[in-house]
């Protein structure tokens, strides 16, 4: 089992035919995900990725043609808003969101429609997901990933990769990975994933990968210490990051010495969860845990 | 990006902000003829982007025109936490009987915009926030219909107005600065203090609006006002060449792609007992000419004794990358030695691409660390530093 994506995924790319959007798909489609269908306006009956994907001229005519179940959005940042709109009017009740400097006010409505359709919205500004062997949705590198029995969840991208490929390489799996995104607004928090995670039998342990900024993982520290009983290793960067920058990640600043990776690694630990130093410790804490 | 008080003024005044009247002044002279023309008591506020401009002398009362050329002179120049102060606001000094504070801003937790009023005005929200958070009133405007009249006056009875003459100015004040954050597309809007005034009514002295830089591009007027005078000049060429930079006092430089491995990049060489020069992110995807961009940015630092790159290819690919070290290192003359943590898509390819290089190779992010930490102790032993 896995959360969120499987063999089950029948994918729509919004915007496939971009220039990420078509890397991207390609990606994806030599992984093995199933992609039906493309979302370009004013491209219907054209196909995408060497004749493989058909494209459609809004989500709605997609869904009706091929009963798409899961939205992934590669549009720029003017017309994101619009095309996680779109996705969750058209009935899709998974809409990932990869595109990285949405206004952050834009996401407060849309966010909101969302909810309004009982759909769900992964990101923005996030890699996506990854349930290996089965499915990848978004852009995290295939080949680093392994099935097993790891859940990992992430605001970081890259940082997430480096955790995921330490734990291959010492022969740890993962069953989903999910890069949560670090903009102000996300459409699924830590909680969200830990829930699910908690409740995939196939996940023993999991992994959760927090930065500097806001107070998401001290809100995910009191959820697990309430409802997680899986081992949960965690790591926060961000330790030597100084006070008032922004780095990088529109969430990624402290203020008024909130935010700050010391009281986040304090949360954590205080619920049980072992905190690694280096990114690279994650893995083999994981193993020491399962072990236990 | 942050707006200077006089720019966050003009705009509320737009929006029908009662705001206080008044000039900026470029010199003591002009100082003068602005106080000249308000004809009465005036402060002189140093223009700048920091917190405690006050407590550090940037802002002075003047009772006539004379005094206020004499506080010009004194401030114009002045340095303020690292900052020379180059614009001064002159403005009419006002009695008042009461302090509000009146912001608005987003809520991450709940997903909405949230509009905050204190009767705790003129300190910092921050302040007001740790030593008496019950003072904050908050109302969470709706995520499609805005903020509500209802809202607005429930407001204005939290923070304690009582006169439906001033309840009704107050509520009409937050719904304008709820517009200003919301057309101008702010991540913060604020007007700290506003004022309540003998005769009962209210005026903004001070206000402060943040644009959010995501917003920027359907902001062409907001863009025009950009002062890049707190912006050191390496951190405005990397945002111009979409790189994200920011120097710190150490001496290895970074050059990480993504946010949160870069912050964990910085972590992992201080517990090596080093100390990065920068956080430097190139992004996703980052091509050669970003990439040679990056590092002549991370060399103009003269602190710079190493330089650390860890690259996880993900969308980047690391050939290219490998093929921007190379054509940066064929036009900067430089002997720092540098340390290529390079991995991920295509890394085979750039691995071979700096095979002949001067580049120190390392395979993970711990050893690529270490080795950047001992070249830089070589390479300031070598160098008598």
């Amino acid at each position: 089992m896995s959360i969120l994506v499987d063999k089950n995924t029948r994918l729509v790319v919004q915007g496939i035919t971009g220039r990420e959007g078509e890397f991207h798909t390609r990606q994806m489609v030599l992984y093995g995900t199933n992609v039906v269908a493309g979302v370009t306006p004013g491209r219907a009956g054209q196909t995408a990725i060497d004749g493989k994907v058909p494209i459609f001229n809004s989500v709605a005519d997609a869904v009706k043609a091929t009963n798409a179940n899961t939205s992934i959005i590669y549009v720029p940042a003017a017309f994101a808003p619009d095309a996680v709109r779109e996705a969750a009017s058209a009935g899709i009740k998974l809409i990932v969101c990869i595109t990285e400097g949405i206004p952050a006010n834009d996401m407060v409505a849309t966010y909101a429609f969302v909810k309004e359709c009982g759909a769900r919205l992964i990101g923005p500004n996030c890699p996506g997901l990854l349930t290996p062997g089965q499915a990848k949705v978004g852009i995290i590198p295939g080949n680093i990933a392994t099935p097993g029995p790891v859940g990992v969840v992430s605001k970081s991208g890259t940082l997430t990769y480096e955790a995921v490929d330490a734990l291959t390489r010492i022969g740890l799996g993962q069953s989903s990975i999910v890069g949560i995104g670090g903009d102000p607004i996300i459409g699924t928090n830590y909680i969200d994933a830990l829930e699910l995670f908690q409740a995939d039998p196939e996940t023993k342990a999991i992994v959760l990968i927090g930065e500097i900024g806001g107070n998401a993982e001290q809100d995910a520290a009191k959820y697990i210490g309430k409802h997680v009983t899986k081992p949960v290793v965690g790591f926060i960067a961000g330790r030597t990051a100084p006070e008032g920058k922004r780095m990088g990640h529109a969430g990624a600043i402290i203020s008024g010495g909130e935010g700050t990776a010391q009281e986040k690694i304090e949360a954590l630990q205080a619920v049980g969860v072992t905190v690694a130093e280096l990114p690279t410790d994650i893995a083999r804490l994981v193993k020491e845990a399962l072990s236990k | 990006m942050k707006l200077h008080e006089y720019q966050a003024r003009d705009i509320c005044a737009q929006y029908g902000i009662p705001v206080t009247g008044g000039g900026v002044a470029t010199t003591a002279a002009e100082c003068r003829a602005i106080a000249e023309k308000i004809g009465a008591p005036v402060v002189v506020k140093a223009q700048v982007f920091v917190g405690g401009r006050g407590k550090a002398g940037g802002v002075k009362l003047a009772s006539n025109p004379a005094e206020a050329e004499l506080h010009g002179k004194a401030i114009l120049g002045m340095d303020i936490k690292g900052l020379t102060v180059e614009k001064v606001l002159v403005a009419e000094a006002i009695t008042y009987e009461r302090e509000i504070y009146l912001g608005v801003i987003m809520d991450r937790a709940s997903k909405r915009i949230v509009v905050m009023a204190s009767a705790e005005g003129g300190v910092e929200i921050e302040e007001v926030a740790k030593t008496n958070p019950d003072a904050i009133k908050k109302i969470e405007a709706h995520p499609t219909m805005g903020l509500l009249d209802y809202q607005a006056r429930n407001l204005a009875f939290a923070v304690g107005f009582t006169d439906s003459k001033q309840v009704r100015q107050f509520a009409g004040i937050a719904m304008a600065l709820f517009k200003v954050y919301i057309e101008q597309d702010a991540s913060l809007a604020e007007i700290n203090p506003l004022v309540v005034k003998a005769d009962g009514s209210l005026q903004a002295l001070d206000s402060k609006i943040v644009v959010d830089d995501s917003a920027l591009f359907r902001h062409p007027e907001l863009e025009l006002m950009r002062d890049a005078s707190d912006e050191p000049l390496a951190e405005q060429q990397a945002r111009e060449a979409g790189i994200t930079f920011i120097k710190l006092d150490g001496d290895i430089g970074c050059m990480v792609n993504g946010a949160g491995l870069a912050m964990a990049t910085m972590d992992v060489v201080n517990l090596y007992g080093g100390s990065p020069a920068n956080f430097l992110d190139v992004g996703g995807g980052a091509g050669k000419d970003k990439v040679k961009a990056a590092l002549q940015i991370i060399l103009s630092d003269k602190n710079v004794k190493a330089v650390l790159f860890n690259i996880f290819g993900g969308i980047t690919r690391v050939d290219e990358v490998a093929r921007g070290i190379i054509a940066a290192l064929a036009e900067v003359n430089t002997d720092v030695p540098m340390v290529a943590r390079l991995v991920g898509t295509n890394e085979v390819e750039g691995r071979k691409l700096l095979e002949n290089s001067v580049l120190i190779p390392a395979s993970t992010l711990g050893e690529g660390a270490q080795k950047a930490v001992a070249a830089a102790k070589e390479y300031a032993a070598r160098k008598g530093l």
